[in-house]
Parts: structure tokens; C-alpha cells; sequence
């Protein structure tokens, strides 16, 4: 399949209610930089939420979170706090 | 209903949860269905192949009723490599009549599930994420949403994999990533005709592969890909603690996948029409183990662990529809005795101990421990693939007996006689 867009146009399709005033996901930049975790969650979502910048911070473009829960299962303790966004915010899948 | 309090409080509105609202609202129970969706389903995402038959005892006439896909009467399991694969394709009428499984969208397929919950009384509430169980002592007496309070005799929790809800209540451990496995899909959109051409398909039939090997990068897990009605979901399985020591990036491996020859090949011409993830059970007969019961309280379907992948099918939603089935009777029974007790409510255990999903939950106890096996990855595949070239490979050579291709091929092979004959010693007791 060549032509599935990057992840920005995927993302794209899906319908979001995205809650500005709670951002659902929060990362603890120290414990990040202790545990040396910011690669793995760089990697590990599969909607490119988490991205490094140079001065090694993790950005959280968390408006575009298909809320799986892969990067709260494999964080250390500590690094990240996420719940779901309040209800009827968030991802919404036409398919599923 | 008196004083506000319902009989039973149903938290999320997936299979699970809309099968436990269901029965419990037609056994005369006032029920409050709770969904933190805006419409029911539009959170949730499948692989999509629904094990039906159970739905039947639910919804008489489901298959004909309900929006589903596709029936599907060809099964194949797949072992791919970079540029081989060999694949056993089943198919069989006897699959058809009665139908056995359906390709579903779980968009369409729960908003259906809550609209006949509504259509029984139930009180379907979307858009409202329940943040806390409501306490009396050990008892669970409804639960806390934003400020507000519902009170309920008995609450059920359906919330899913994530299940925040069963950890707070204490009744399940954060599971360990090894427990735990991302599925990333697309539904690539193709015109029903066209699909039907493609995959040698009757109109209305459906073929699911399931896919072992290079469409994972040799990560433990799998690849999937089911025909919908004008589309087709596919995608990726990757366990997580295997992903997270394999270094790749999740959305490369299941980019791979879809660029696999073999797949993209399957999807030429098609139209993206949507990209998702969510977390499955890969340990589900040891999550099941764990505490399913408190005073007033219940958990189903993947909340309890309900998911089991047997290597030829993954499944979760018949088994959260049986385990919601045994909840409901539990609960309509406990609340008919007026005894929300510990030793009340463990009546479910009893409940979920007479069906085919507490059983299966049993039989199939070892299939995860046989999943840690990292031949199957990359090396079975290989091994497959050199044994059919072997036979197939007409090279002017004389051609040998079967069983001297196989042992040319096994000597060649990292498999080796003895870790192949553990593996199949392994795979006929525990699958
Ligand atoms: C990639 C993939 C492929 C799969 N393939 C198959 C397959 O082919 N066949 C099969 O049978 N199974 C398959 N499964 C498993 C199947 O999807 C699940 O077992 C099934 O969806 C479980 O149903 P459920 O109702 O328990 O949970 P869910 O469907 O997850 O429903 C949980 C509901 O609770 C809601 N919720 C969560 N928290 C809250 C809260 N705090 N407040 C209010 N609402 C809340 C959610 O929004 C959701 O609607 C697959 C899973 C994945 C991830
Ligand atoms: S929940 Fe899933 S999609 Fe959201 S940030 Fe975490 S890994 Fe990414």
C-alpha cells in the first residue's frame, strides 16, 4: 500500500473533540531525562503523539492520542500521567 | 427504581457492556449503561472477526439484524517471510449454514448494541467518563463522574483493557507490557464488487487471513487482514515488551506489513479511510485468574481479561458477550436474593465456570507461554517456505522423497530437529 499518507493526513481522517482546557496526557521531563525513556515512547506510538526536541524534551501533541494505552503501559513509573480525555472528548473512530 | 438508585450500573458500552445492560433491562432491572464516547463505539477497535453464535442467545437473528460485515467461510493462517510465504486456505460451506463469524466495524456494530439496549429501558448515557467508584465501607454502592453521583445496587464494570476502574477497586495489578500486545489497523475502502473479485469471494462472504512472521519485523505478534462489506481492516499485533526491546518504531511495522507484497498487493487501488490503535490481552487465562468480584461490584469482557489469541483466531467479543451473559445472571440473582455480599457476587465465578469462555479460558492456559517462542517469528516461516521450494523447485536435479526434502531443509534451518518437535509437542497441547 503506498499511498496511506503520513501519520499527520491519517490522523487527519479521524474525528476529534479535542479538550483544550485538560490536556490529557502530562510528562514528568525530569523523570524522562532519568530513565532515559524518551526514545521509547518516541517510538512506541503508533500516533506519533511524542516527539524529542534537541535540547532532548519530549513535546506531547496529545490532541491527536487515539488513547490505546501502549505509552502508560511501558513508562517508568513516574514519567508519565495520562487518563482518558473527560467524556465525549477525544478520538472518534467511524470504523473502528 | 426508588430514590435514584438503580439496580445495576453498566460502566462502557463495548460488547461486554451492552450485552450486560441488555439482559439485565429485559429481566425487568432498571440499568444505567455509562460511556465516555460521544456515541457508543466510536471508541473502540477490533481486529473484527466476531465468533457469533453466541449472539444468537442475546439477540435472535443477530447476523440479520445487526450491521455486520461479512460472513466468513475462508480461514487462512499464513506464515510470511520477506519474500516467500506459504499459507493453509480453509474454507468450507458447512461455515455459512449456520454462520459462525462475521467481519464487524465495532463503530457501527456497538451503536447498534446500545440502541437495542435503549430500546429496553436501559439509560443510555454517552459522553460521560466514570472517574470513581462510590464506596460504603468494602461495599460498592455507584459511581463518581466529574461531580456527579450515581447510585447503583450493583455496578459491572465493561471499561476494557485499560480497566482503570478494576485496578483502583484493587482487583486487578497494572499488567506487565509482556501481558499486553498494541494492535495498529487500517480499513483500506474498495468497492464490494472489486473485493469480491480479488479475494474469490461469494456475495456477502468473507475470508480472513491470519499472518505470522516477516509481517511483524520478527516481533512477537501477527498480522492480520478481514474483508468488510466495501473494505478491508488490516494491520498489525505487536506484543509490548517485545516491541519495546525490538527498538522499531509501532508505525514502521505495520507500514511494513501493508507494503508486504503479499498484502499490497491484496490492497492496490484501495482508499485509506481510517488509521487506529488499541490495546489487546495476551495473557488473557492468567489475567482472568485475578479477582473478578466485590461486595456489589463485577467485572466483564477484556476488563476481566476475556481475550484469547489461539494463534488461528483472536478472540475477545464472543467471550465478552459470555462473560457479560454470566455477569447478568449473577447479578439478577444476587439482587433477587437482596444479597450484595463478597460471597454473593462470587456466584459469577460459578456462572462464568458453566460457559464456553470460563472453559476455553482453561483450555488454553498455555497459549501464551507458547507464544514466547521466538521461532515462530521468523524461523518456522522459513523452514515452511524451504521445505515447498524443495518440492516445487524443478532444477533439472533428481527429486529426493518428501521426508529427505524436509530433512534437508530442517538440517539447513537455525530450527533443528529437537526445538522443531518442542515446538510441535507444544503447539498440539496448548492451542
Ligand atoms: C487489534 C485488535 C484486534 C482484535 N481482533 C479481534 C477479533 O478479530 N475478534 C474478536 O473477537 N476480538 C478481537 N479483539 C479483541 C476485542 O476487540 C475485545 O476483546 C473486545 O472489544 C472487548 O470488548 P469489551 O466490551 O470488553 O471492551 P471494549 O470494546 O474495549 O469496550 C469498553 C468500553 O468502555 C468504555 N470506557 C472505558 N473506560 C470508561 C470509563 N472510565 N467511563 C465510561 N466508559 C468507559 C470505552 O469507551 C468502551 O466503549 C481484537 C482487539 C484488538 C485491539
Ligand atoms: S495512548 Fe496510544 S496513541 Fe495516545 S499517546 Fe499513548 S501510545 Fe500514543
Amino acid at each position: 500500500m503506498d499511498d496511506l499518507g503520513n501519520l499527520a493526513e491519517r490522523l487527519a481522517r479521524n474525528s476529534y473533540l479535542v479538550d483544550e482546557a485538560q490536556p490529557h496526557i502530562q510528562v514528568d521531563q525530569e523523570a524522562v531525562r532519568r530513565t532515559g525513556a524518551g526514545p521509547l515512547l518516541v517510538r512506541i506510538c503508533p500516533a506519533h503523539v511524542y516527539s524529542q526536541g534537541v535540547d532532548g524534551r519530549i513535546e506531547v501533541a496529545w490532541a491527536g492520542c487515539l488513547e490505546c494505552g501502549t505509552c502508560l503501559a511501558v513508562a517508568p513509573e513516574g514519567t508519565l500521567t495520562w487518563h482518558y480525555p473527560r467524556g465525549g472528548f477525544g478520538v472518534g473512530y467511524r470504523y473502528g | 427504581m426508588e430514590d435514584d438508585v438503580f439496580d445495576v450500573i453498566v460502566v462502557g458500552g463495548g460488547v461486554a457492556g451492552c450485552v450486560t445492560a441488555y439482559q439485565l433491562a429485559r429481566a425487568g432491572r432498571s440499568v444505567a449503561l455509562l460511556e465516555r464516547a460521544a456515541t457508543p463505539g466510536s471508541k473502540n477497535l477490533s481486529g473484527g472477526v466476531f465468533y457469533c453464535r453466541v449472539m444468537d442467545q442475546v439477540f435472535p437473528g443477530f447476523v440479520e439484524e445487526a450491521p455486520v460485515e461479512r460472513r466468513i467461510t475462508r480461514n487462512c493462517v499464513s506464515l510470511l517471510n520477506e519474500s516467500s510465504g506459504v499459507t493453509v486456505d480453509y474454507w468450507d460451506a458447512r461455515l455459512a449454514e449456520p454462520v459462525n463469524a462475521v467481519s464487524v466495524l465495532r463503530g457501527r456494530l456497538d451503536a447498534w448494541l446500545a440502541e437495542q439496549c435503549e430500546a429496553v429501558g436501559v439509560a443510555v448515557l454517552p459522553g460521560v467518563r466514570v472517574d470513581a467508584l462510590l464506596r460504603d465501607a468494602d461495599q460498592v454502592v455507584g459511581v463518581r463522574a466529574d461531580e456527579e453521583e450515581l447510585r447503583g445496587r450493583v455496578v459491572i464494570l465493561a471499561d476494557g483493557v485499560n480497566s482503570f476502574l478494576a485496578r483502583e477497586a484493587g482487583l486487578r495489578a497494572k499488567e506487565p507490557p509482556k501481558h499486553l500486545a498494541v494492535g495498529i489497523k487500517s480499513v483500506i475502502g474498495l468497492p464490494a464488487q472489486r473485493l469480491e473479485e480479488r479475494f474469490g469471494l461469494a456475495q456477502g462472504e468473507g475470508v480472513a487471513y491470519a499472518v505470522v512472521g516477516d509481517c511483524t519485523q520478527g516481533v512477537a505478534g501477527g498480522g492480520f487482514l478481514y474483508t468488510n462489506a466495501d473494505s478491508v481492516s488490516v494491520g498489525v499485533v505487536l506484543r509490548l515488551d517485545d516491541l519495546a526491546a525490538s527498538g522499531r518504531t509501532a508505525s514502521d511495522i505495520h507500514d511494513h506489513f501493508l507494503d508486504h507484497p503479499a498484502i499490497s498487493r491484496q490492497l492496490a487501488g484501495g482508499t485509506p479511510l481510517e488509521y487506529g490503535c488499541h490495546l489487546t490481552i495476551e495473557a488473557g487465562p492468567q489475567a482472568v485468574r485475578q479477582d473478578l468480584t466485590a461486595p456489589g461490584l463485577l467485572v466483564v469482557g477484556d476488563a476481566a481479561g476475556f481475550t484469547l489469541n489461539t494463534g488461528f483466531t483472536i478472540r475477545g467479543m464472543d467471550l465478552a458477550a459470555a462473560s457479560g451473559m454470566a455477569a447478568a445472571r449473577a447479578a439478577n440473582a444476587a439482587l433477587d436474593a437482596g444479597d450484595l455480599s463478597q460471597r454473593s457476587m462470587d456466584r459469577y465465578r460459578a456462572e462464568l465456570a458453566a460457559t464456553f469462555a470460563g472453559r476455553d479460558m482453561r483450555t488454553y492456559a498455555h497459549a501464551p507461554a507458547f507464544f514466547e517462542n521466538r521461532l515462530l517469528y521468523r524461523d518456522v516461516g522459513l523452514l515452511a517456505a524451504d521445505v515447498m521450494h524443495g518440492v516445487y523447485s524443478l532444477d533439472t536435479s533428481p527429486r529426493s522423497h518428501l521426508r529427505d526434502v524436509a530433512r534437508h531443509a530442517v538440517a539447513g534451518s537455525h530450527v533443528g530437529w529437537r526445538r522443531l518437535a518442542g515446538l510441535v509437542f507444544a503447539a498440539v497441547r496448548s492451542l
